[in-house]
């Protein structure tokens, strides 16, 4: 006899408890014992009518989702035309692959999307090296014993998530500026003469960019690693003490190897997001200065496709930055099902 | 090992030293993140001439709080913190409606199709057809300067509707059978035995929602050019590259108002940065410390799922 789940298939593949559900919805239909056959027919067909009308209830939605994430796909097609918003789709100039040739044979084109593509890579690289902060953060805080210490530097520190990036600019502005706050300190110090240079610089964009992202999602990130400590079995701990196990020697062997399997997946879907940045945080720093080395791919769509005016050339980019992402994020996927035999999507 | 002698624990010289590294450690992290919140705050209510020029770092300097009056009448602002508040209202609830229905919909296993239905909304989290396909579509929809256009696209989503189901999913089946058993129908049962009783995981997805709504740049920057739509985020963004003209029209007008304009009161470039930024920030940091255990749920039930 299959055991009934308490609860209706939480979590866990969702396949599978679909399946589990049908199995054992049919097993009642068919042992339940006191059915006629008419009311059973009639049942069905009630139930056919009622399945029928709980889709029609979800139907709006379902347009919606459609309009906005499936039917954009059809502007793909813009990549093939010279697509000029005032003429339209039909008055625009078809020019098959040329964007995409363009894209590899204009030596000025290859240089500057290599440049972007330097720039995005860099950035999640740096992203990727950076993401094992937020563990380390977690297993140091662990070791503080005060929790009213704990709370509030877990508060403090998860405060800078929930701003805009906007805000960060701002902060930013008011504290690296050549007239903000720590040019002051310096120059009152009489450490400086002139104001040095945080923002209006094209030097070391890329790790000032990943220092802001990390002041912004350091302690954020390591709520989820905070928990997943909270739930290690403590006799793993009780039984290395008792071999004489000291505290970072239960960091190394017990609690980091424990929060391993977490961190993997994290880091897989950060390598499936390899080109996607985002545009917001280098939007607002981006300035005359630094252009050239803060443009990462989906700036770049931005800044040729809506600042530029070449949509037809920043379709084409973005739809290889779509299909391209889509692809990593199978192959990760794959990867993860044959060392974990489980997929992270 | 040595520092446990007859089951009491004795703190040895290491792990003093331990202690005091990793305590100034996370003080200086928490340091790091609340001081410039911190900073922007002084600075907004010290006296401007002050401010302007770099010496208020520790505490505020001849406290007053004329430049909130003044910044509230600088042209646009008002208006644009009508839509910030509007959107995130209005944003916030119908994101949470539609996301408590399709959360328990999807939980409904005699839907047709479910399955497929459910993956045709998941999947959207994974792929997207790039930043000008969309913006035509919008453009074609009638929705770029459009108020609409905040929410709207925002109605579906799919990480909320799997925080909704996975919540659903862990109620007992017994109080949807007994309300069938009455003859309820689906949506007599959503909104009067599911609704009611899915308040806590709502929380999550409300202050999500909303927090993300209020903090909204983008869609105004790709999507809007009427002035009356701007949002206090875009207007900000604006205001750090402007503040010099802004701080001229502010005195102009400030003048007229008060009548009397000293060095301390009088508008600058950095007072106005200062005093719109606390605005835009304020409500996040009054409301995240109430609503933080919300963040944490909604972001280990999301775990759950990967």
């Amino acid at each position: 006899m299959r055991e009934y789940p308490a609860s209706r298939g939480a979590a866990g593949d969702d396949m599978t408890s679909q399946l589990v559900l049908q199995e054992v919805a049919a097993t009642e239909l068919e042992e339940s014992p006191a059915t006629e056959k008419a009311s059973r027919k009639w049942r069905r067909q009630a139930g056919g009518r009622r399945s029928m009308g709980m889709f029609l209830c979800i139907v709006p939605f379902m347009v919606l989702v459609f309009v906005f994430s499936y039917f954009p796909l059809y502007g793909w097609i813009y990549s093939l035309f010279d697509y000029r918003p005032a003429l339209g789709l039909s008055g625009s100039e078809f020019v098959g692959l040329q964007w995409f040739e363009l894209l590899v044979s204009s030596p000025t084109q290859v240089a500057q999307i290599g440049q972007v593509l330097l720039n995005t890579l860099a950035i999640s690289f740096l992203g990727i090296a950076t993401s094992v902060l937020p563990l380390i953060f977690a297993v140091f805080l662990n070791e503080v014993r005060a929790p009213w210490f704990r709370n509030s530097v877990q508060t403090l520190t998860t405060l800078p998530n929930f701003i805009s990036w906007v805000l960060v600019y701002m902060i930013a502005f008011s504290l690296f500026s050549s007239s903000g706050l720590v040019n002051n300190i310096l120059n009152d110090a009489g450490l400086i003469t002139q104001p040095l240079k945080f923002l209006d610089t094209d030097q070391n964009v890329w790790l000032t960019m990943t220092l802001w992202g990390v002041w912004k999602g350091l302690g954020w990130g390591a709520i989820i690693y905070l928990a997943a400590i909270a739930g290690i079995d403590q006799s793993l701990y009780e039984s290395a003490k008792i071999d004489g196990a000291g505290r970072f020697q239960l960091m190394r062997y017990i609690t980091i190897p424990q929060l391993m399997p977490t961190y993997l997946v994290l880091l897989l879907l950060s390598v499936a997001n390899l080109l996607n940045n985002g545009m917001e945080q280098y939007f607002v720093f981006q300035n005359a200065f630094n252009k050239e080395t803060i443009q990462v791919l989906d700036l770049y769509v931005y800044n040729i496709g809506i600042t530029g005016n070449s949509l037809s050339m920043a379709t084409a980019i973005g739809m290889l930055k779509s299909v391209i992402s889509v692809v990593l994020l199978l192959t990760v996927n794959w990867i993860a099902k044959r060392v974990r035999g489980q997929s992270i999507v | 090992m040595s520092n446990t002698t007859f089951g009491v624990r004795r703190r040895g010289g290491g792990d003093i030293i331990f202690a005091i590294t990793n305590y100034s450690v996370f003080i200086a992290l928490a340091f790091l993140c609340a001081y410039p919140f911190y900073f922007l705050i002084i600075n907004s209510i010290s006296a401007n001439d002050v401010s302007a020029l770099g010496q208020v770092r520790w505490l505020p300097v001849d406290v007053h709080l004329e430049n909130y009056a003044q910044v509230l009448q600088l042209n646009g602002l008002p208006m644009a913190a009508i839509v910030s508040i509007a959107r995130t209202a209005i944003g916030t609830l119908a994101a949470v409606l539609a996301s408590a229905f399709l959360g328990f919909m999807f939980s409904q296993s005699k839907m047709w199709g479910r399955q497929f239905w459910y993956r045709f909304v998941i999947i959207t989290m994974y792929f997207s057809a790039g930043l000008i396909p969309v913006f035509i579509v919008m453009k074609t929809l009638g929705l770029t300067n459009n108020f609409w256009v905040y929410v709207v696209p925002f109605i579906v989503q799919p990480f909320f509707i799997i925080l909704v189901k996975t919540y659903v999913e862990a109620m007992p089946e017994s109080l949807q059978e007994a309300a069938e058993m009455d003859g309820a129908n689906i949506l007599q049962i959503f909104f009067r035995i599911f609704l009611p009783n899915m308040t806590p995981i709502l929380a999550t997805v409300a202050i999500f929602s909303a927090v993300a709504q209020w903090n909204s740049f983008q869609d105004t920057l790709i999507y809007v050019t009427d002035q009356s739509l701007y949002t206090l985020q875009y207007l900000l963004y604006m205001f750090i590259n402007q503040a010099n003209s802004l701080a001229q029209a502010a005195q102009n007008s400030g003048g007229n108002l008060s009548g009397i304009i000293t060095a301390a009161t009088t508008q600058t470039p950095t007072s106005i940065r200062m005093t719109v930024s606390v605005l835009v920030v304020l409500p996040i940091i009054f409301i995240y410390p109430l609503f933080q255990r919300f963040f944490v749920k909604g972001i280990m039930l999301g775990a759950v799922k990967g």
